[in-house]
């Protein structure tokens, strides 16, 4: 309500009259949750959309098809859901991505390791990479949108580096696509990429919502000033909270690898901002202190979907990008107008 | 020079469920500073904004010069001569001075095109000059201290031919000498025939500034008082429309035979804290007083991890420790609650449970790394309920709450951690006189459940009625620990304003 701004209310009026007992509570849940069910909601109607004007879009081979091009994206998406909730940014999430593939590729074809090292290589490479991110942001004080500009840029350069410029195949490390384009349940042609991403939504929205960690990245986010006098080591948790984006950077790298069958070197930027978008969509907000897991999951979605619907009737991929960059636009704006009625 | 500038007459108005001035009668004369007074939400500020043309009146009147007028947005109450200065400054710290002040009206060169800095500068100049004020208008804002953008402020309200100037808690953030020169300030305006209208929390002030008190409850009209004949403790009754007993009232017995919990010692921190030593005992409220920048809160700060000591040993609960970090103040058991609540007390858009459990929330964590909600809820419920939090739910935001309500949050909050040493910032500060009195009832319960509490305040009667014993300091160093019952404020005055002695302690 606008009187709230402008009447000075009373002790008693200070507390905002909300409805009490069982419906107010759920009708709090339900503008609490307001972007998430207006993002799921703009998801199915862009599904019924697509699906009514290409009779394609709605085969299970093209929805399987959206959700194998959502995982790397959406995997992204949710560990810097964390880091945006701070109220932090991550943009070397696309090229870190990239040199955690390449030293995935070195690990299993130049040095022929078996594919688990390969893996589990590829993972701690992001988590390095996290890592130095959160002490660069925590300890240097280096404002995050410098310190992981700066780190794309370092990580693109080395992935290159280490590639000699040239894609890495894994032609000689077999079962390696299996971890992205196998498919673990029998008689679902439901890739393993797609599996994963669904498993880390679930182990993130936990992190996020029943973990110490989750529970001070909203902290941070909030009021780090406030959180660091109330005892919270607002430093080390920062620095944990980027370790953990970097772990599902890692695991984002190695899904893109298994699913190209390569580690391509100079792909990788843009995937940042396509993720940032996904967290933006699912109403994570960019100043900190409001987010959730499952909005990023639909809003990775949404990305996806929009990519793969207007691709699907024959939209030039330029076209594409300004739609999608339309879409965030709306998301944001309409976080903004939810905003301005809560106060 | 009784010359009536403006006055309202039968003002009311409403807001969709909220009826915020009902019927306010109010008159300024030229050449007076009029205080308006009242608690929250007793009206000021909606018909300060009636004035400024930001609301408009569902019914009444407005004269100025005996004329009626009808203020209908900021632009004409601008050229009516009505200027308001905000609690909240307005300057863009970037800018200078003079660009500040003529923001939007910028003597122009160049066909329109570019500004005049030299016009601006010397239009700026020339007003200062005009109302006395030594400061260059080609410095930037950022670089001034608080007090001197407020002086900028009010040159700003000034250059646009104000005649009634509108004052809303300017002195909030002054220091003391600083208060002094703003006074010297409004006189001269006043004595140059404009009419002030002063808004303050601190009715102290006011005896000092102002000519008449007009108090405002509940959005009426209560009364107007010649400041002269005022007795403040009947201000504030017609304030809160009660009696408030004890507000200078007896003063508590001397500090019980308890162990001590905290001791600290030869303190320094560059050139703000010098040489502080004082001990703190087992359910004890310490008061800390003291002139503005004396160097309270710095010491609070030391103890509370938020800043380190260049030396000084601190001995808690008979044992030496460094405090590095509120990380370590918090594991062993101090609490700070900063007198800047909304920036450095609460997570304002996280509920209440939330923020009570900000500290302690490790000790609701199972093996396998989760929080466990619900014994985190029932805490917090618990704390609602006994520190009586005004809330609807522990879901509320606390945003949404009192200034009282919230400090009972953060009290909520080192209390869920098991803190026994809690270090108040001006616990009171920004608090309606009402809640304020619940605060108090709050500290002494605390102190006799067996807390340590160290409280820091400006409000020298608010010390002499709660401390067992007044640590006073002055420019970073203790110059006198005081017997709470037998202290006065000339003595504490005494011993505030005792600058270069070398801080003995002198025991009570």
């Amino acid at each position: 309500m606008k009187q709230a701004d402008t009447v000075e209310p009373s002790p008693d009026e200070m507390l905002r009259p909300a409805p009490s007992g069982a419906l107010g509570a759920s009708w709090n849940l339900l503008r609490r949750q307001l972007q998430q069910v207006l993002a799921f909601a703009s998801l199915i109607v862009l599904v019924a959309f697509f699906g009514v004007a290409n009779p394609n879009f709605l085969t299970w081979s093209n929805m399987s098809g959206i959700l194998l091009s959502t995982a790397v994206i959406g995997i992204l998406a949710l560990g810097t859901t964390f880091v945006i909730i701070t109220a932090g940014i991550e943009l070397s999430l696309g090229t870190g991505m990239t040199l955690a593939a390449v030293m995935t590729g070195v690990v299993l074809t130049s040095w022929g390791l078996p594919l688990l090292v390969g893996v589990v290589v590829g993972i701690l490479t992001g988590a390095l990479i996290g890592f130095i991110n959160g002490f660069n942001v925590a300890v240097l004080k280096i404002p995050p949108f410098i310190a992981t500009l700066a780190m794309m840029l370092i990580a693109q350069g080395l992935a290159l580096v280490i590639s000699g410029t040239a894609p890495i195949y894994f032609t000689d490390a077999p079962g390696f696509t299996d971890i992205s384009l196998g498919s673990l349940i029998p008689g679902v042609q439901l890739p393993n990429a797609v599996l994963i991403l669904f498993l880390l939504t679930a182990i993130a929205a936990v992190i996020l919502s029943k973990s110490i960690l989750g529970r001070y990245s909203f902290a941070i986010g909030s009021n780090e000033e406030a959180a660091g006098l109330s005892g919270i080591n607002t430093g080390k948790w920062k620095i944990a909270i980027y370790t953990l984006s970097g772990c599902f950077m890692g695991i984002a790298g190695v899904v893109l690898a298994a699913r190209l069958n390569s580690a391509q070197p100079s792909l990788g930027i843009g995937y940042e901002l396509q993720a940032i978008a996904a967290v933006v969509i699912g109403g994570t907000s960019l100043q900190g202190g409001k987010g959730s897991i499952i909005g990023t999951l639909i809003g990775a979605l949404i990305v996806g979907t929009v990519t793969n619907g207007l691709r699907i009737m024959s939209i030039p991929q330029e076209w594409q990008t300004v739609v999608i960059g339309l879409v965030i636009l709306a998301a944001v704006y309409t976080d903004i107008l939810r905003r301005r009625k809560q106060t | 020079m009784h010359d009536q500038l403006l006055r309202l007459d039968g003002i009311s108005k409403s807001f969709p469920g909220v009826r915020a001035l009902s019927d306010v009668h109010l008159d300024l004369r030229a050449g007076e500073v009029l205080a308006l007074v009242g608690e929250n939400g007793a009206g000021k500020s909606t018909l300060m904004k009636v004035l400024a043309g930001i609301h408009q009146q569902d019914t009444g009147t407005i004269h100025i010069d005996g004329q009626p007028v009808d203020i209908d947005g900021p632009k004409t109450a601008q050229s009516l001569g009505i200027s308001i200065i905000h609690q909240e400054f307005s300057l863009m710290p970037d800018l200078t001075i003079a660009e500040n002040i003529y923001i939007g009206r910028e003597p122009h060169t160049g066909f329109g095109m570019l500004v005049d800095d030299r016009r601006l500068n010397r239009r700026a100049a020339d007003l200062f000059e005009r109302l006395g004020i030594d400061l260059d208008p080609r410095t930037k804002v950022g670089d001034l201290l608080v007090a001197q953008q407020q002086v900028v402020e009010i040159a700003k309200a000034l250059s646009f031919d104000a005649r009634v100037l509108i004052m809303d808690e300017p002195t909030a953030a002054l220091t003391e000498s600083e208060t002094e020169n703003l006074f010297r300030l409004i006189r001269d305006l006043r004595d140059q025939g404009t009419g002030v209208i002063y808004i303050s929390h601190r009715l102290a002030e006011l005896k000092e500034i102002s000519d008449r008190i007009t108090v405002l409850r509940d959005g009426e009209y209560i009364d107007t008082l010649q400041t002269g004949e005022a007795d403040l403790r009947h201000v504030i009754s017609l304030m809160v429309g009660r009696q408030i007993s004890g507000e200078a009232g007896p003063t508590r017995s001397t500090s019980p035979e308890q162990p001590t919990v905290l001791e600290v010692s030869g303190l320094k921190r560059g050139s703000r804290i010098k040489d502080v030593s004082f001990d703190l005992k087992q359910g004890e409220i310490l008061g800390f007083a003291g002139l503005m920048g004396a160097g309270r809160t710095e010491v609070a700060r030391v103890i509370c991890g938020a800043d380190r000591a260049d030396r000084g040993h601190i001995l808690l609960r008979g044992r030496p420790v460094k405090i590095k970090t509120p990380t370590d103040a918090a594991r062993l058991r101090i609490g700070y609650l900063s007198e800047d609540r909304k920036r450095l007390g609460l997570m304002l858009d996280q509920d209440v449970n939330f923020n009570i459990l900000a500290s302690s929330l490790s000790d609701y964590v199972n093996p396998f790394g989760l929080i466990r909600d619900k014994p985190g809820r029932l805490t917090s419920e618990r704390y609602v309920e006994s520190l009586k939090i005004k809330t609807p739910s522990i879901r509320q935001q606390t945003k949404a709450l009192s200034g009282g309500n919230q400090q009972k949050v953060i009290i909520a909050k080192w209390l869920a951690k098991n803190c026994d040493i809690l270090i108040f910032d001006e616990p009171t500060r920004g608090i309606d006189v009402g809640a304020k009195e619940e605060i108090y009832e709050l500290l002494n319960l605390l102190a006799d459940e067996g807390k340590s509490i160290i409280m820091i305040s400006s409000e020298l009667p608010e010390v002499l009625r709660m401390a067992h014993r007044i640590v006073v300091m002055c420019e970073g160093r203790v110059t006198g620990v005081l017997d709470g019952a037998e202290a006065d404020q000339e003595m504490v005055m005494d011993y505030a304003t005792r600058s270069g002695s070398h801080g003995g302690i002198a025991t009570s």
